[in-house]
């Protein structure tokens, strides 16, 4: 299985790279492909960025005008599962977003192509560390996105109650969450959404406990601390407090929100340009640091990385476009059009003030407290069981102790198979 | 779809005269699509049911490890269980569709035109589009069925995340968008049967109902006969509209997750591939066993004129 056909294919592809590269040599401006216009597609799954990632594009054409770059937007709901089908059958995009969940099984298993000339020195070294496997750098840090709370102001003005203050704890949140709920209006305080990155990661780590550790090898569900975490949405679902988890299935939680039936939501960074340009929310959100836990407000921090397909037609000029699309020119782009935080250093201040109605300084500061989003080398095998452990933990038909042991048990499991 | 019953049952078995050569040239295209799509990927995907696959491409041999696997897995009975009560659920539809064909086909009906064309709307309509549809239907909270069921005093439920009802309530949006094509064919079914036998039927001093039983049914049964078994083969696939109305986090998935997708969650979300073509290849198995007992038990109840 290790010695399987593509990672032979992909050594044969490499050992002709050096030829492929001097034909490329042979262009005009040393960068384009020598025999003629080049299409190259690129894979996305956020439509509140399409129009960025248009411009980014676009740029790109502009110094290199053989080059013709086209997007493929998949939703996310669907994007792993197309995109792992379309890199093993040959037809993946050349260039596409990858995240860390997925990062190590792509990288590990060849179909990645090593961005050997990606200069790192102006990111984050926790977002190049997570897309640098074995040593290798595989992936060009595009944006990053931590948590936030978003709230409704005019929930908050007809109950009386006082916007969020930035030093705020779980215990004032619950106490906000109660003073806002009005079942005869239909209105609850806040959403328990069976979110992980957006809510119960968040949560555990404020709690004390590691979803994952750092080298991927234990799980820190089973420990009270772990519990602690997911109690403190599941409380929230009990008390009244949120919709259950049935109402959420039938309408998302997020739904919920920006038609002013859940006064908070907790969500990304990447929510702001969403509710920016929805008419109904646009003015009357805000967003608020995460409520302090029994060990601090910590955040999740996330990235996603501009990576090369190792099985593309072009790959030196998809990995010029992966890097482009990476650099502080996109990232100003990017910046400019509020669609996420880009994750080259010096470029975020432009993002904050692109949507000043905001005080999306709260994603900024977050930076200070985060907490590495949790993966492995088959991140999708533990999370598969936790989806499902959970549904039933949030829909009351599994008690969260049993839950989380059950959880301690079948995730550390998972992980030890990595390690076979 | 489109095939008329006579032809999926020859009337007689005794042509055994030679097939000229040129014979072959009207089967080969269908012929080399079968062989293309069908036949190529069943092979396939039996011998991919004996290996495990890389992550992206490759596979080593693993012998029958995924049809043990598989046999010890409480989830595959649960998901059997699962496909065979939304198959029996599903069935309901052929006499619903029966009765209103026989409807549809009374002469002198009034506006036949609209209603036929009502009843076969759904047929063309998208799969995802009706599951969005009755998703909203459906909304516990906001849903137009709990709304008109609160207007006459009955309080609703979360139809779709109730394990009670969501395997029915799926089973309901099935039945509801497959009556046009049901209905096609019987009706196409009821224009065979000679008027002579009906008015004979008349004469006798049968009325409508006696008529619709003596004389319709079992005039109808080859019609009858092909829409179960091809209606039996199609509930047993089911994937679409369980992935789409019910989804990931739903605390009904348990008591709604069918063989497919079952299939769909090994193949595509664990990513164990040999182990999705061993259910996949258990689930063929499982519907050529049925298809050819339906076949053999035909005999007692289709008549052929």
């Amino acid at each position: 299985m290790r010695h399987s056909a593509p990672r032979r294919y992909a050594a044969a592809v490499l050992a002709l790279a050096p030829a492929l590269a001097l034909t490329a040599c042979a262009g005009d401006d040393g960068t384009a492909a020598a025999d003629g216009p080049v299409t190259l597609t690129y894979g996305i799954w956020d439509k509140n960025q399409e129009p960025a990632m248009r411009q980014i594009a676009d740029a790109f054409t502009e110094t290199h005008p053989d080059v013709t770059v086209e997007i493929e937007l998949t939703p996310f709901a669907d994007y792993w599962t197309k995109l792992r089908t379309a890199v093993s059958g040959g037809t993946g995009p050349d260039v596409f977003w990858m995240n860390g969940p997925n990062i190590q099984a792509y990288a590990s298993n060849g179909a990645l192509e090593p961005l050997a000339d990606l200069d790192t020195s102006g990111y984050p070294q926790g977002l190049v560390d997570l897309y640098t496997v074995d040593g290798t750098v595989y992936g060009a840090p595009k944006d990053f996105d931590t948590i936030g709370v978003w709230y409704n102001k005019d929930l908050f003005d007809a109950a009386g109650v006082e916007y969020p203050a930035d030093d705020w704890t779980w215990d004032d949140y619950v106490e906000t969450a109660e003073r806002l709920t009005d079942p005869d209006k239909g209105v609850w305080g806040s959403a328990a959404a069976l979110n992980d990155q957006q809510n119960y990661y968040d949560t555990i780590a404020q709690a004390g406990a590691e979803v994952i550790s750092s080298d991927g090898t234990t799980t820190g569900y089973g420990t009270p601390e772990a519990l602690t975490g997911l109690e403190f949405w599941t409380d929230q679902i009990a008390a009244g407090l949120s919709p259950t988890q049935e109402q959420m299935t039938d309408t998302s939680p997020e739904t919920l929100f920006t038609s002013g039936k859940v006064a908070m939501y907790w969500s990304g960074s990447w929510s702001a340009v969403a509710y920016d340009s929805n008419e109904a929310v646009a003015e009357s959100v805000d967003v608020a640091p995460l409520p302090a836990g029994p060990e601090g407000n910590q955040s999740v921090i996330h990235g996603v990385g501009n990576v090369v397909n190792a099985g593309g037609e072009h790959k030196d000029v998809a990995a010029q476009f992966a890097a482009f699309a990476s650099s502080e020119e996109a990232a100003t782009i990017q910046a400019e059009a509020g669609a996420v935080i880009p994750a080259y250093t010096g470029t975020q201040q432009a993002w904050v003030d692109a949507m000043p109605q905001y005080h999306l300084d709260v994603f900024i500061d977050a930076l200070e407290t985060a907490v590495p989003y949790p993966a492995s080398r088959n991140t999708s095998a533990w999370t598969s069981v936790q989806d499902e452990v959970l549904t039933q933990v949030w829909s009351g038909n599994l008690e969260p102790a049993e839950g989380n042991a059950q959880l301690g048990e079948q995730v550390q499991a998972a992980l030890d198979a990595e390690q076979e | 779809m489109s095939a008329a019953p006579g032809a999926v049952v020859p009337r007689r078995r005794s042509g055994a005269q030679q097939s000229p050569w040129w014979a072959l040239l009207f089967v080969g295209p269908t012929a080399l699509g079968l062989a293309v799509f069908y036949l190529w990927p069943t092979v396939r995907t039996l011998y991919l049911s004996f290996t495990e696959a890389g992550m992206f491409g490759g596979y080593t041999w693993v012998g029958l490890d995924n049809y043990a696997a598989l046999l010890a897995d409480p989830e595959l009975l649960t998901a059997l269980r699962n496909t065979f009560v939304y198959t029996v659920i599903v069935l309901v539809g052929i006499p619903v569709a029966v009765v209103v064909a026989t409807l549809l086909n009374t002469p002198g009906l009034r506006g036949r035109g609209v209603y036929r064309v009502l009843y076969f709307l759904p047929v063309v309509t998208m799969p995802a589009a009706i599951a969005l549809v009755w998703r909203m239907l459906y909304n516990g909270d906001y849903g137009v069925l709990n709304q008109a069921l609160g207007a006459v005093g009955i309080s609703g439920r979360s139809w779709l995340t109730d394990p009670a009802t969501a395997l029915v309530a799926v089973a309901v949006v099935a039945i509801w968008a497959g009556l046009g094509t049901s209905i096609v064919i019987f009706l196409a079914g009821l224009q065979g049967i000679p008027a002579s036998v009906m008015e004979a039927a008349k004469l006798d001093g049968a009325g409508p109902v006696r008529t619709f039983r003596s004389v319709t049914v079992p005039l109808l049964s080859p019609s009858i006969f092909f829409v179960s078994v091809v209606g039996i083969i199609g509930a047993l696939q089911v994937f679409d509209l369980v992935y789409m109305m019910v989804g990931r986090n739903n605390p009904a998935l348990p008591d709604t997750k069918t063989v497919v997708y079952l299939f769909y969650e090994a193949g595509f979300l664990d990513n164990h591939r040999g182990s999705a073509a061993a259910i996949a290849f258990v689930l063929l198995v499982i519907i050529l066993g049925l298809t050819v007992l339906q076949f053999r038990l035909q005999k007692r109840w289709v008549h052929y004129e």
